[in-house]
């Protein structure tokens, strides 16, 4: 310390020099300090979660919230790439004569990879950015702390039953977008592609195992837990006015799709390694 | 002081800064119970900051904060501390999810476990208190007027009886009229529970109303303190400039 005037370079050029690294330094502390945060919260939330005093009223409006009102979302997304997916294979096949495969290949694209994902991003949009506004909203109105003052626990009262809302609704959510993307598919091929209806109905039906759609049961319940914790983190982190409220509302929607694609390839090198 | 007088809630040399900017330097306050401070001040000398450090709702880099004796540190005494007190927001922060009744009883239902039914009667016995009719119970807050808005979170702060209730700015952005039957209201509760009360204000009219004593926040510190009645002939120029408004004197106006 005392020594440092004498060794140190020219403190102008020191700055120029050090910038980028200083950049790149802040940076990545900067990032691990926010995956401390994340998961630091995270794990008093999921405690939270598994504390036996549960919220059931705030919980069944939360189910409300989260699963019922976000089905027509998830219902159109999946009819839609039921049906492209079902147009695509159908071309695709038919290069190598493979074309009475779309049955097989629809439902199986829908049930482990396009339901879970695509539900899980759309809920991403709808109700990670939902929830963090609304939090963020009751962080800069000063509620979460006159939720304190009044001995109640933000992570109990708010965050838990948000969080269990979304692991238990993304899977039934699911189930119902296999079903209607299956459909989706099978309104193409029976209209527009000369398909035997019930026969599409029959090969989909024997070729799905339940390891098929457990797996993307899995995925959906994993999801609906990112989702809702990531909308929970930023609206808790939320300041400063509509503004913050904004942004937190953005960063949860990004972080949500980001850590939903990411672990989607976890989960599914997962699955393939154990053979589900 | 004798012990029957020993404060129930005291600030010692509490220091508090966000990044670079020191915004509490050392602020010493104690309240005797029964009694109410109010704390004056420009905007953002940390007015706020004070009673949500005084609160648990943050964490001072330096001093002691006791309540009734104890040192509420760690997580369980701030727990005890909100246990005693109540807090009236300045937005009035009621929680726009539930019904009016819901929010008035939030403690009773949620910390103390009491049945719907009843949490709901004591709920419109303590909107009685406030001046609001039962009928206001199953409204949403966003269906209030911001004076009613006031009122009821008046009695969310009131009803589980706390020995310490602190106002953030409780009359601001009411019309003259309705500030001042928030005033009366805040005295008469206050008074009727016995409990002491700290109020941060800058409406002259507000503190003297509230007020036995007047304490004034400047650059981080309490500068000066006295009784309601030694506004006027404080002595101190800082005071004497805030007390009469004026944009001359040793403050620099906040803009």
């Amino acid at each position: 310390m005392t020594t440092a005037p004498v060794t140190a370079p020219a403190p102008e050029r020191e700055t120029v020099l050090l910038r980028p690294f200083r950049l790149i330094g802040r940076t990545v502390i900067g990032g691990f300090r926010e995956i401390g945060r994340i998961s630091a919260f995270s794990a008093r939330v999921l405690v939270a979660c598994v504390t036996p005093v549960i919220y059931v009223r705030e919980l069944l409006r939360q189910c409300l919230k989260i699963g019922y009102y976000s089905l027509p979302v998830v219902g159109l997304t999946a009819v839609f790439i039921g049906a492209a997916l079902a147009l695509n294979i159908y071309q695709g096949g038919s290069r190598f004569n493979a074309e009475q495969f779309v049955p097989n290949i629809v439902v199986l694209g829908i049930t482990r990879e396009l339901g879970p994902v695509l539900a899980g991003l759309m809920l991403a949009g709808r109700v990670s950015a939902g929830i963090a506004a609304e939090i963020g909203a009751m962080r800069v109105t000063e509620q979460i702390d006159a939720l304190l003052t009044l001995s109640g626990r933000p992570e109990r009262f708010l965050y838990a039953p948000r969080v269990i809302a979304g692991v238990v609704m993304l899977p039934l959510l699911v189930l119902v977008a296999d079903i209607i993307g299956v459909m989706g598919g099978w309104l193409v091929a029976v209209g527009a592609l000369d398909f035997n209806g019930s026969l599409y109905l029959r090969n989909s039906w024997s070729f799905v195992t339940s390891g098929d759609i457990q797996s993307g049961l899995i995925k959906a319940a994993v999801f609906g837990g990112i989702i809702t914790l990531m909308g929970c983190y930023q609206g808790d982190r939320s300041k400063g006015g509509a503004g913050g409220v904004g942004r937190a509302a953005t960063l949860a929607v990004v972080g949500a799709a980001v850590l939903i694609l990411a672990s989607n390839y976890v989960l599914t090198s997962i699955f393939v390694r154990i053979g589900l | 002081m004798i012990a029957q007088n020993a404060p129930i809630i005291e600030l010692r040399n509490v220091h508090k800064a966000f990044g670079p900017k020191q915004v509490l330097r050392g602020v010493d306050l104690a309240v005797a119970p029964g009694q109410s401070l109010v704390i004056i001040g420009g905007s953002g000398t940390g007015k706020s900051v004070t009673i949500k450090c005084a609160l648990g709702l943050m964490t001072p880099e330096q001093g002691e904060i006791l309540f009734d004796g104890e040192p509420a540190t760690s997580p369980k005494a701030i727990n005890a501390v909100r246990r005693r007190t109540g807090m009236l927001f300045q937005g009035g922060a009621l929680f726009d999810s539930m019904a009016v009744w819901e929010n008035v009883a939030f403690v009773l239902l949620y910390r103390d476990h009491v049945s719907r039914a009843e949490a709901k009667q004591r709920a419109i016995e303590t909107l009685a208190k406030v001046r609001l009719p039962a009928s206001a119970a199953d409204l949403r807050p966003a269906e209030l007027s911001g004076g009613m808005q006031k009122r009821v979170a008046l009695a969310r702060a009131i009803i589980a009886s706390p020995e310490l209730i602190f106002f953030d700015e409780p009359t601001t952005g009411l019309d003259p009229i309705t500030a001042d039957a928030v005033n009366n209201l805040i005295v008469e509760q206050v008074k009727a529970l016995g409990a002491a009360a700290i109020t941060i204000t800058h409406d002259m009219a507000s503190a003297r109303k509230i007020a036995d004593e007047v304490a004034m926040l400047h650059e981080g510190r309490i500068i000066w303190r006295g009784p309601v009645s030694a506004l006027d002939n404080s002595g101190n120029a800082h005071v004497d400039q805030f007390v009469n408004g004026r944009a001359e004197g040793p403050i620099q106006p906040a803009i």
